[in-house]
């Protein structure tokens, strides 16, 4: 498709998935704050789940992305993308920080791409 | 210079979350540069920085896409990662209690992880503080900042070269915000459990594994929550 209009339609499927994914996320933060006074607080059967979505969902994202699992041992570990990720969690560790996290994994993804391992 | 708008209250939110916009502004550059790697144009990185704005789901969501995932485990991802806002919403309500429907509408709009940390804090020390103005100055800056390093990440991405590996930095947007979530045993029981099973189930259809990983994170942190007390 060319033309502005093409670029503006130029994948139906991210349409629907970002529509859907908007319309989901503001009804999760509109709900309590529209429904208040008719509900008192999330019930506790669904709170205690819920603190464990952060780290489950988010380490479930990250782990496949440092980590290729390879004949041996040494192999699987002398990954740059696992190297450079254990170099930026030890940072997010110290400062909890989101920009030293992604300055230092980068700054060690490109020193073992380009120097060490080049 | 002091109109109706810019207001005191209004100016103390924006103050507070500037020391946070160093952390969001290369957020939003790395939503920018994913959007482009998944084969997305700068309509649809916008569009979905403005009607999701939420970023760790738009990174996952980004990923899929790019991976041709289905679309319900696309949604259903994003989704999944952005419950935790139920409990957001829950605790601000009673703030806004006593706002009209329209205005809660829109203040329910910018509701993040930052904005309802800074103003909840805020509203507990300063009950005389304004507390839509408040909310409203350190929200829709987190807003700004986030579209402009959208479109920052589209123009950048497009730019560079793919041995630079820029998209790397979304599995490391991921790691800073799951450190600091792992904060007792239990959390760091749901972080391990849910790596483990995802790296072990990677080769599952539909990105099942992402899932299998998730949901076996949430029971072994429950798991863990029952022997420890």
């Amino acid at each position: 498709m060319t033309g502005a209009l093409g670029g503006l339609i130029a994948s139906p499927r991210a349409w629907v998935a970002i529509l859907a994914i908007g319309a989901i996320t503001y009804g999760i933060r509109l709900s309590f704050i529209h429904l208040f006074g008719r509900i008192d607080g999330v019930p506790t059967r669904l709170q205690r789940p819920l603190r464990y979505v952060p780290p489950a969902v988010l380490a479930a994202l990250v782990l496949p992305d440092l980590v290729t699992p390879r004949p041996s041992v040494a192999a699987t570990l002398l990954d740059e993308r696992l190297i450079a990720g254990l170099v930026a969690g030890a940072v997010a560790w110290r400062t909890e920080d989101v920009f030293a996290t992604i300055a230092s994994g980068m700054l060690a993804l490109w020193l073992f791409r380009f120097v060490v391992f080049a | 210079m002091r109109g109706p708008v810019l207001d005191e209250d209004l100016l103390a939110g924006v103050r507070d979350v500037s020391p946070l916009i160093l952390g969001i502004a290369p957020f939003s550059l790395v939503a920018g540069i994913a959007a482009v790697d998944a084969g997305l144009g700068l309509a649809e990185a916008v569009g979905m920085s403005v009607i999701v704005f939420a970023g760790a789901s738009q990174l996952a969501a980004l990923e899929l896409l790019g991976e041709n995932a289905p679309l319900a485990v696309v949604v259903g991802t994003a989704a999944v990662i952005n419950l935790r806002m139920l409990m957001y919403s829950a605790s601000i309500a009673p703030h806004f209690a006593d706002y009209g429907r329209r205005l809660r509408t829109g203040l329910a709009y910018l509701l993040t992880d930052q904005a309802y940390a800074l103003s909840v804090a805020e509203f507990d020390e300063n009950p005389e503080r304004s507390r839509w103005r408040y909310y409203l100055g350190a929200a829709a800056s987190l807003w700004i900042v986030w579209q402009i390093g959208t479109v920052a990440g589209v123009v950048l991405g497009a730019g560079v070269p793919d041995a630079w590996g820029l998209t790397f930095a979304v599995p490391l947007v991921f790691l800073a915000l799951l450190v600091p979530a792992m904060k007792d045993r239990p959390t760091t029981v749901a972080g391990v459990a849910g790596g483990a099973v995802a790296v072990a189930a990677v080769g599952l259809p539909l990105n099942l594994g992402l899932l299998a990983g998730a949901l076996c994170g949430i029971a072994a942190g429950l798991l863990a929550e029952v022997t420890a007390s």
